[in-house]
């Protein structure tokens, strides 16, 4: 009895150093991999980091309104995140596929799909990423023009452009990522049909008396014209 | 854009068949039928009078008018002027007119008068603004004479305004440029003016014409140019400005063409004004200041809401552009009533030159940049206007006299701007 239970324990013990021994040399190549993916990604950090600074990213970045939303979110500056960024994708990938050398069908499965899954990540940040900067653009443009003409609400106008943009940036993202094929479509179409709505109620009910002017002067001659408010020329 | 892109084959053709001239006029226009005639025949008329043996041709550049200027100028440049009888000339006197490809833009008109001036080797060449009814046939001597007889190259005009008229001018353009370039040039951005065949290989010669100052603002660009080279310049007085009506109320186009081009070329010849330290005066045909005095009707109470407005809505992007003092002290300003409204000299000086620092730094848009001066400059017109509004004469043009001085002593805070150092308050 005894002699049988030192042979099955003899065994077990055997079979578990042959398996160490069949995935000690696979968990070195992971070792291994995961340590030239480090310095490759920190390679192509430094790479991309110079890169940025000799285009004057940040520059760029505090042009379009980007510096300042990363200011204020407690983010690093645009060049210091994208090269992060650069290195963490760039060890992923490397440590990915020193797991796939393992063998494991399953896990091999979801890291292949994984990495098809990858480039379309990197095309919604970069949607996402272009979607800020226009919308910190555009809504800039539009506080502009709205304080010169002295319209009234300035700031709400600005940042009415600045979430449809978002909003639209976010949808195009999701969209790329296939998280929800049509709410690009959903969204415009509130977006839009929100924003006509409003246009066509703040017309009807503001204009009234611009519309009644105008059909005045249009269809009645009779209707003495008033003496136009002089302006200073700048020049 | 080389010269010969800009010149069509047909206005070469036809420069080609004037050959070379020594006096051009150049006219650019887009819809100016009411105005042209006379302009023309003034030119015409002032031509004929005071450069009678000389080689002279008029090109007119337009914009694709749609109310038959082109064929105005032609039938002007041949009609009988009223003092035919009395005027001779020894030589034909041609006329060009022809359409410049593209949208209609001063900077497209400039370029091809510049390039047919240089192609026709016109030794003096006047621009004039088609809309000037108040010309005279002695602008033409005016502009024209001393490049043609004194070799200067660049000759601007002085105008008699309304004392309220052209504040932009008074109250940027002019201290800023003569505080940067030591040159008092009473009108950076002429409507009229003169130009030497060596400023024009000059300015063909500059990367100007296919940036967007260049095609808004080319007077300013001209100007500028001719400041940075070091060129021989003159001021001839030529009377009243041109009407209030005429011109361009809009004050975001305004700043554009005048602020924009004004702050581009500061950024471009950095070397040739950071160092001038001393001013030197302009040789001066008649008065340097004239104003005439007659009432006007402001809207100041609408200039100080948009400026307080303005102040207020624009807070994150004049925080940008402004340093933390100075945006604290228009906050200030912005939130007092009009009674108590302080918008010192000091104040206005600093902000402008922090503007043209952050332009140049490109802090944000460039055109942002300008947009966002446009309240800060109405209530600068507002602070301007209470001052003066019972003002003489004689202490309106001291008082301008003591905002240029300011200008001038706060130029190393333009310069520690320019280098990006924090200023102090």
């Amino acid at each position: 009895m005894q002699g049988m239970i030192v042979h099955e324990l003899r065994q077990v013990w055997d079979e578990f150093i042959r398996a160490f021994a069949h995935l000690l040399p696979r968990l070195l190549v992971i070792l291994i991999i995961a340590a030239v993916g480090w310095l490759v990604a920190y390679l192509l950090k430094i790479l991309v980091r110079n890169f940025l600074r000799l285009v004057k990213f940040d520059r760029l970045s505090e042009r379009a309104g980007a510096a300042q939303l990363l200011d204020t979110a407690a983010l690093p500056s645009a060049t210091e995140l994208l090269s992060q960024l650069v290195f963490w994708l760039a060890w992923l990938v490397f440590v990915l596929v020193g797991i796939n050398a393992l063998g494991t069908a399953g896990v091999q499965e979801h890291i292949s799909a994984f990495l098809r899954f990858l480039p379309r990540v990197l095309v919604a940040l970069a949607i996402l990423f272009f979607g800020i900067l226009a919308a910190n653009f555009f809504s800039r443009a539009a506080l502009l023009a709205a304080v010169n003409s002295n319209s009234p609400s300035p700031q709400l106008l600005s940042d009415a452009t600045r979430v449809i943009i978002i909003v639209l940036a976010i949808s195009m993202a999701f969209e790329e990522l296939g998280l929800a094929q049509k709410t690009v479509l959903i969204a415009f179409s509130i977006v839009f049909g929100a924003l006509m709505l409003g246009l066509a109620i703040a017309f009807g009910l503001g204009g009234r008396d611009l519309a009644r002017r105008f059909l005045e002067k249009r269809f009645s001659e009779r209707t003495p014209r008033k003496a136009k408010e002089d302006e200073l020329s700048p020049l | 854009m080389a010269e010969e892109d800009i010149l069509s084959d047909e206005l070469l053709r036809q420069l080609i068949s004037v050959g070379e001239v020594d006096i051009l006029v150049g006219l650019h226009t887009y819809n100016d039928a009411k105005t042209i005639g006379h302009v023309v025949q003034v030119i015409r008329e002032g031509l004929l009078r005071y450069f009678p043996r000389e080689r002279a041709a008029i090109l007119n550049a337009d914009g694709g008018s749609a109310d038959n200027t082109p064929e105005l100028v032609q039938a002007a440049s041949i009609s009988d002027a009223r003092q035919a009888s009395t005027l001779h000339t020894l030589r034909t006197l041609h006329c060009i007119s022809s359409r410049y490809a593209g949208h209609p833009s001063a900077g497209k008109a400039m370029h091809t008068i510049v390039a047919a001036a240089d192609l026709l080797r016109a030794k003096a060449c006047a621009v004039i603004a088609p809309r000037s009814s108040e010309i005279v046939p002695e602008w033409m001597d005016r502009l024209l004479r001393p490049i043609y007889r004194d070799h200067f190259d660049y000759v601007t005009p002085v105008y008699q305004r309304h004392h309220f008229e052209g504040i932009l001018v008074t109250n940027l353009m002019y201290p800023m440029v003569r505080a940067a370039y030591g040159i008092p040039i009473c009108e950076p951005r002429p409507g009229e003016f003169g130009f030497s065949d060596r400023l024009a290989g000059h300015l063909l010669g500059e990367d100007v014409w296919s940036q967007d100052v260049g095609r808004s603002g080319p007077e300013v660009i001209i100007t500028m140019s001719a400041l940075a080279g070091g060129y021989r310049m003159y001021q001839s007085f030529l009377g009243p400005k041109g009407h209030v009506e005429q011109q361009s109320s809009d004050l975001v186009h305004a700043l554009r063409q005048t602020v924009a081009p004004l702050f581009w070329s500061l950024a471009k010849d950095y070397a040739s004004w950071s160092a001038v330290r001393e001013a030197q005066a302009v040789p001066t045909l008649g008065p340097n200041f004239l104003v005439t005095m007659d009432s006007a009707r402001l809207d100041r109470k609408r200039l100080h809401h948009m400026f307080c407005s303005g102040v207020v809505d624009l807070e994150p992007v004049l925080k940008s552009i402004l340093t933390p003092p100075t945006l604290a002290a228009l906050q200030r300003i912005a939130a007092t009533d009009e009674h108590r409204f302080d918008y010192s000299d000091e104040l206005w000086v600093k902000a402008v030159y922090e503007f043209a620092a952050s332009y140049h730094k490109s802090v944000i848009s460039r055109d942002h940049i300008i947009q966002a001066l446009a309240p800060l400059y109405r209530g600068r017109v507002y602070a301007f206007l209470e001052q003066n509004l019972n003002a003489s004469e004689q202490e309106l043009e001291h008082n301008l006299e003591v905002l240029c001085q300011t200008f001038e002593r706060l130029k190393p805070y333009l310069l520690e701007r320019w280098a990006g150092q924090e200023g102090s308050s």
